[in-house]
């Protein structure tokens, strides 16, 4: 930590460059987290001014709610899903990029062009999840002029009479946003892994090389373990994000805020905004936050948890 | 689920390869024809991925020239109507205006997220004091948690302040709500920044608001570079916050609409009024300044945000 500032009088100085920032982000950020603990215990509507202290009412009548159980259970099987194809892709492409070359005198070698497709992979990321509503919501149109099924048409796959309702499928929606997701963070986490993946000395790989190990045996007891970092750190972000799916849920699928069909692509963010907005319970809404918060610490603990495994410097 | 197969192959893709290399004899010669079939093998599956990224996008800009009737017929015909008429509808059925909103409020909420953030960081990575660490964790922390927790509330502090649907609310919000990640960003630059040259500055009697402004900000751009455009990028993009606090209160409100809020907006209003070429259009001209900004800076997008999230 720097010494130069032990002199006297430094205190205001601190003080005046930490006022705005800090009252800014206690008005608008902590209090407003702190408050939803409140709220929660409450039957506030958000119209009156006045409400009841109902105390542990709305977290029972959560746990009632087939609703917001089903939702539960859709973010779940996101949380499993979205990190783990996402991860795999990205993993197998970062190999890919930065492994699959030809093998020459040098040993281990980048595939020609992998600064190509490190552009290309990385663009979903900079669009707005609104543009990929707009765009995905073209692809899966439940008629012929839908991207995917006008591609099954042409190839004969389906039957160009009755397309598949890709987003009115209840055993298909899901899946389909899911799909989303993963063409949209594929790019970043290969660009996060390849960087990971470039800082691994080569000396390494050429004395896994000599010692005569294959690729996918360098991959697996090279490269992998030294990633193990960035993998684990990857997990808790998909988590996190996959406990939002807001903006895709509530913009591509039909019902007030999405979920449909029939509360089958629901998820927790959705119900939370319809009961806020579209149904005036805005302590029922906070529960469903406190209950969101607690499952994004609990899982982002049992993610570093299980996947820990002993750190390998290099 | 092609995605999903694909991940799945790997393995057994490769595990007759390496086979192929294990005699000693022809290891050198087994390792080089390995390569060479992994070489082909990369660039098919790479190159599938980035058509499956390139082509929906495309297909996206090329609705913009079709007709309504072609887009709903069928999703591989040729557009037959080379004109921009489309494109003149959809900016003037308002992306010309969320567009507008969108640049006002990010005028001005990104150089005040810049300055607020640089200040806080540099304040906690370089003063030692009672409460640094407690402070710099309170701010950090934010990032972690689901910005749902804090939407009901906010909605009411901001409807407080008599600022719901007011560029002025919505720019502090989002300073606000940039302040986690530009702080622990900054943070770390500011800390690797010789101290021979603050103390050099002390020596010829430079204030400590002046080290910061006229010192420390200037050595800390490309650190102010890689974070503002993440900022740029963050705020453009964000639709939950401008979905709740940008609503017109009063029928007398004027809409303010920002760009990603009114695609959405415009994603309802076209499906019932049967112009979806108006529809691709908004998507492309709101797509395409983002992909000038992304080709032009994508080093210091790939490089800030890998160093972000590695740390």
């Amino acid at each position: 930590m720097s010494h130069v500032a032990q002199g006297r009088g430094k205190y205001g100085f601190i003080a005046g460059f930490l006022f705005a920032p800090l009252a800014l982000y206690l008005t608008f950020v902590i209090w407003p987290y702190v408050q939803t603990f409140g709220y929660s215990f409450t039957n506030w509507t958000g119209q009156s001014p006045t409400f009841d202290f109902v105390g542990t009412d709305n977290y029972a009548a959560l746990l009632k709610d087939e609703v917001f159980r089903g939702a539960l259970w859709h973010n779940l099987l996101l949380l499993v899903f979205v990190p783990l194809v996402t991860i795999l892709l990205a993993l197998f492409f970062a190999f890919m990029v930065n492994a699959g070359g030809r093998g020459g005198a040098g040993g281990v070698q980048g595939v020609g062009g992998s600064r190509f497709y490190k552009v290309v992979y990385f663009f979903p990321q900079v669009l707005s999840l609104a543009i990929l509503s707009v765009l995905f919501g073209a692809i899966y149109r439940s008629d012929e002029g839908g991207l995917l099924n006008g591609f099954l048409t042409k190839l004969g796959l389906i039957d160009a009479n009755h397309p598949v309702e890709w987003l009115n499928e209840p055993n298909l929606v899901l899946w389909c946003l899911l799909l989303v997701v993963v063409w949209h963070g594929v790019g970043f986490y290969l660009v996060l892994f390849s960087a990971a993946m470039q800082s691994i000395p080569k000396d390494i790989y050429e004395a896994a090389l000599l010692d005569g190990a294959g690729r996918a045996q360098t991959f697996f007891k090279v490269t992998l373990p030294l990633l193990w970092d960035s993998v684990q750190t990857s997990a808790v972000y998909l988590g996190i994000a996959a406990m939002d799916m807001f903006v895709l849920v509530s913009t591509m699928t039909s019902g007030q805020f999405g979920g449909g069909p029939d509360h089958h692509s629901e998820v927790m963010s959705t119900v939370l905004m319809r009961n806020f907005l579209y149904f005036g319970k805005s302590g029922y809404a906070c529960a469903m936050g406190v209950v969101m918060l607690a499952l994004t610490m609990i899982l982002s603990v049992i993610t570093l948890r299980a996947t820990r495994r002993e750190r390998i410097e290099f | 689920m092609t995605t999903q197969s694909t991940a799945i192959k790997v393995p057994g893709e490769q595990a007759p390869e390496r086979s192929g290399g294990a005699g000693r004899a022809g290891k050198r010669e087994g390792r080089r024809s390995e390569g060479t079939t992994l070489n082909v093998f990369s660039h098919g599956f790479l190159v599938v991925w980035a058509i499956m990224i390139v082509l929906p996008l495309i297909w996206l800009a090329l609705g913009a020239f079709k007709t309504d009737a072609q887009i709903g017929g069928s999703a591989l015909s040729w557009p037959s109507n080379w004109h921009f008429d489309a494109f003149g509808r959809a900016w003037t059925k308002g992306i010309g205006g969320y567009f507008a909103h969108t640049l006002i409020v990010l005028v001005f909420s990104v150089p005040l997220t810049m300055l607020f953030g640089s200040m806080a960081a540099y304040v906690l990575a370089r003063y030692p004091f009672t409460g640094n660490r407690l402070i710099y964790y309170f701010f950090v922390s934010g990032a972690m948690f689901p910005v749902f927790l804090a939407l009901v509330p906010l909605f009411f502090m901001v409807k407080r302040f008599d600022m719901l649907n007011t560029y002025q609310g919505l720019v502090l919000v989002y300073v606000a709500y940039s302040m986690p990640f530009t702080v622990f960003f900054m943070h770390s630059f500011f800390r690797t920044l010789p101290n021979a040259i603050h103390e050099a500055a002390v020596i010829d009697g430079a204030s400590d608001t002046r080290i910061f402004f006229q010192v420390m900000l200037p050595m800390a751009k490309p650190g102010l570079i890689s974070v503002g455009i993440f900022n740029v990028l963050g705020q453009w993009n964000q639709y939950i916050l401008p979905a709740v606090l940008m609503q017109p209160q009063t029928s007398a409100d004027p809409e303010r609409y920002m760009l990603t809020q009114g695609l959405i907006q415009l994603q309802y209003q076209m499906g019932y009024e049967t112009d979806l070429p108006v529809l691709f259009a908004g998507a492309t001209i709101a797509m395409v300044p983002m992909l000038v900004v992304y080709l032009s800076f994508q080093r210091q997008i790939q490089a800030g945000l890998t160093s972000a999230t590695l740390k």
